[in-house]
């Protein structure tokens, strides 16, 4: 009886292991189909349903970041069933995998694909035929697009228009934070003062349109003026003029354009200047006074020498950021009076006239202009001992 | 010479620095003013007007018959002389005091006495508000009392699409790059260096470049004018800037921390969320603030993956619309305007602490 006993208790663990082995892989293959199915139906929902607006917007939020979170957990949690060796294996590309799927999905392989695009006409390359075919086919025009925009009047206006912005952008943007700085630097009133000059980076650019937009009104002359600068020229005896949609004075109607930008950038260099002005050691500053230099001369060879790094730094992100320009233009002008510039181009190839291969080499364009900055950063990266 | 350099540098710096912050504000002190003047008074007058300002307010109406007046000679009246034409256009007294105008035709017309009067516009109403975030028509009373009906713009409803696209599109990369960042600092693979090498190059990288393939691949999967499409395209493209700047907070942790938790038997999973996010709070802060005011202004991916479904479109969009459409209506601009405007207000106001310390630490965007 002992004996039988002990068999069947035998008999009974051997059951119980098979249970749990079972039950295991069961979970392990159902908790990422129960997963899946919820975060598929939940996209089904998301799109038939009828639902009341703010519902909608609550379950999609939920849904979302939810679904990501689960995602990164049920995907640990098969790795961490795996043996210990394959886990340590395999467990960094379940953090760093995805990152990197999508990096290379969104930037990496689109700059390729992109630049494949960019040999072939307006319809781009024929897709019934191998990718080695595509190169003699009718469609493929070679660098024609490249040409066409260095040499196309529209596209050597926005490159002048880009050159302007570029210029004057980053110029008055660099120096007007500069001296917000400077003079806040010595204020009572910085907290304030900064904060107001920092205020129009929380405005996206297309509020900003409609902000200068009003400055910007004009009315017929003898009417009352509710734009604030032609009711100021109206004041001291000037007519009313465009300002950014001014074309006599082409292209410096672009200007009011990029002041626009300036009012909304200088508050960024700001702060970054202002750190670093406030880690100028306060000692060279008095000893240059005690040996009689004025406040001009502190400021020019004491003070930009010393924070000329983050000059550099800030100019940089300013020209990168003004080279990329679309909402204000589209919105103020819509690329007319002479303002188009080379992402408002971009889209208007790409999008409105439909034409993916010249959209395609004019998007190219603006990649190769930054590569330098993107040399520069991966050099950086690899003095860092770090890594 | 010392005394007089004390009261004069503070004077010229503070002086200086007004001006630049009073020639910072009025543009949006003039938006947010005119968003709750009425129709009538924003087409014509000017914002200022609210300031109080010397106005012309008639007085007396004169009979020119009763006056005994030659329309078509040269007239005296309350001591402006002038002739008919002149009088048409309004001609001041000698003292500057008053102006004489004649309304109407010579026969029929009669004479306005104004005196100058100082005065301020403050007609203020919500009216404009109103109009711009209700769907269905609404009532709005004119100057002259009647009352008209006009179309609402609803941008109530963009306002959740912008909620409904920010949100998940500001903590959806911030995870993924947390993550990332995590791995990168604290776990040995191979391709480690070659990644983050992808990662650094990808920081500069314009979005514009991925448009056209995105889009195809869209269309291809049917993800078109879906927030998840935008959702994903915001992670895209701000996903370099965030695994950078994570993995360079999160890998300055103490590492004693972290290994005392590995020795207690911790696995990764249990560290980074048990202890590194937590302690990365100040570093997600900053970026998610940084995201999100980009996401909330974002104009071109959203018009480029949303598409024109007016139901899906999100706050700049709507109001880039109204630019296009109504162009001088400028009691529905200025209000849309606010209205895309406030959140990121609030949220710039309440953590700007956070948005100053993400914008040191961050780099480039592409």
């Amino acid at each position: 009886m002992a004996q039988f006993g002990s068999v069947e208790r035998k008999g009974g663990s051997r059951v119980a292991e098979l249970v749990g082995w079972v039950g295991r892989l069961v979970l392990a293959v159902a908790i990422p189909l129960i997963a899946f199915a919820v975060i598929y139906y939940g996209f089904i929902w998301l799109r038939d349903s009828n639902a009341p607006k703010w519902l909608t917007v609550i379950v999609a939020i939920i849904w979302g970041v939810g679904g990501v979170a689960l995602l990164y957990w049920v995907f640990n949690r098969i790795v961490e069933q795996l043996p210990d060796q394959w886990t340590e294996r395999l467990q960094p590309y379940v953090f760093v995998g995805p990152a990197m799927a999508i990096l290379i999905w969104y930037l990496a392989l689109p700059s390729a694909r992109t630049f494949y695009l960019s040999l072939f006409g307006r319809d781009g390359y024929p897709k019934d035929i191998g990718f080695f075919q595509t190169f003699a086919s009718d469609a493929f025009v070679g660098f024609q697009n490249y040409v066409a925009v260095f040499s196309e009047r529209l596209l050597t206006e926005a490159l002048r228009n880009n050159v302007l912005w570029i210029v004057f952008g980053s110029t008055l943007s660099v120096a007007l934070g500069l001296l917000v700085a400077t003079l806040a630097d010595r204020s009572k009133f910085e907290r304030v003062a900064k904060s107001l000059i920092f205020l129009p980076m929380a405005i996206s650019f297309v509020g900003a349109g409609v902000i200068w937009n009003f400055m910007y009104d004009i009315r017929p002359p003898g009417e009352a003026q509710i734009g604030l600068l032609n009711a100021i020229l109206a004041a001291v005896g000037g007519s009313p003029v465009a300002w950014d949609k001014w074309t006599e004075i082409q292209p410096w109607n672009n200007l009011f354009l990029i002041i626009i930008v300036v009012w909304l950038q200088a508050g960024y260099a700001m702060v970054l200047f202002s750190a670093a002005l406030k880690g100028i050691p306060e000692e060279i500053q008095e000893a240059a006074r005690v040996d009689g230099a004025t406040e001009i001369q502190v400021f020019f060879r004491i003070m930009i020498p010393y924070i000329m790094g983050t000059i550099i730094t800030v100019w940089t992100t300013v020209v990168i950021f003004t080279l990329k320009i679309f909402d204000v233009v589209w919105v103020m002008t819509g690329g007319q009076f002479g303002t188009h510039v080379i992402a408002t181009q971009f889209y208007r190839q790409s999008f409105t006239a439909r034409n993916s291969g010249y959209g395609s080499a004019i998007a190219i364009v603006l990649l190769v202009t930054v590569i330098p900055v993107m040399i520069y950063n991966l050099r950086q990266f690899r003095q860092q001992e770090a890594f | 010479m010392k005394k007089r350099r004390n009261w004069t540098g503070p004077l010229l710096i503070n002086g200086a620095l007004l001006l630049l912050v009073i020639v910072w504000s009025v543009p949006t002190i003039g938006l947010l003013v005119s968003s709750f003047r009425t129709r009538f008074d924003i087409g014509t007058s000017g914002w200022w007007n609210i300031l109080p300002h010397q106005e012309w307010e008639t007085v007396s109406t004169l009979d020119p018959k009763e006056l005994g007046l030659d329309p078509d000679g040269v007239m005296e009246v309350e001591g402006a002389t002038g002739t008919f034409d002149e009088l048409r256009d309004g001609v001041e007294s000698a003292d500057g005091k008053s102006r004489v105008t004649w309304v109407g035709n010579k026969r029929l017309g009669r004479i306005e006495v104004q005196d100058r009067v100082w005065t301020v516009t403050w007609d203020f109403t919500l009216d404009n508000y109103k109009q711009v975030l209700l769907g269905a028509g609404v009532e709005i009373t004119n100057p002259d009392g009647s009352v008209e009906t006009a179309p609402g713009q609803d941008m109530s409803q963009a306002f959740l699409n912008s909620v409904a696209v920010a949100i998940p599109s500001t903590v959806i990369p911030i995870l993924i790059a947390a993550f990332a960042a995590y791995g990168f600092a604290w776990m040995s693979f191979p391709g480690r260096r070659l990644m983050f090498i992808l990662v650094v190059g990808l920081l500069v990288v314009p979005l514009q470049i991925a448009l056209v393939p995105i889009l195809r691949d869209y269309n291809s999967l049917g993800l078109n004018g879906t927030f998840l499409a935008v959702w994903l395209a915001h992670t895209g493209f701000g996903l370099a800037l965030a695994t950078y700047l994570l993995f360079n907070y999160i890998s300055t942790l103490p590492r004693e921390t972290l290994e005392s938790a590995f020795i207690d038997g911790a696995s990764h999973f249990t560290v980074f969320t048990r202890l590194v996010l937590p302690l990365s709070v100040p570093a997600l802060a900053s970026f998610a603030i940084f995201q999100f005011l980009w996401v909330w202004n974002d104009y071109l991916v959203a018009l480029t993956f949303l598409g024109v479904d007016p139901t899906y479109k999100v706050l700049t969009q709507r109001l880039a619309d109204l630019t296009g459409t109504f162009g001088n209506a400028w009691h529905l601009l200025t209000a849309g305007a606010f209205v895309t405007m406030i959140l990121p207000l609030v949220v710039f106001f309440a953590l700007q602490r956070y948005f100053v310390r993400g914008l040191m630490a961050g780099s480039v965007k592409g």
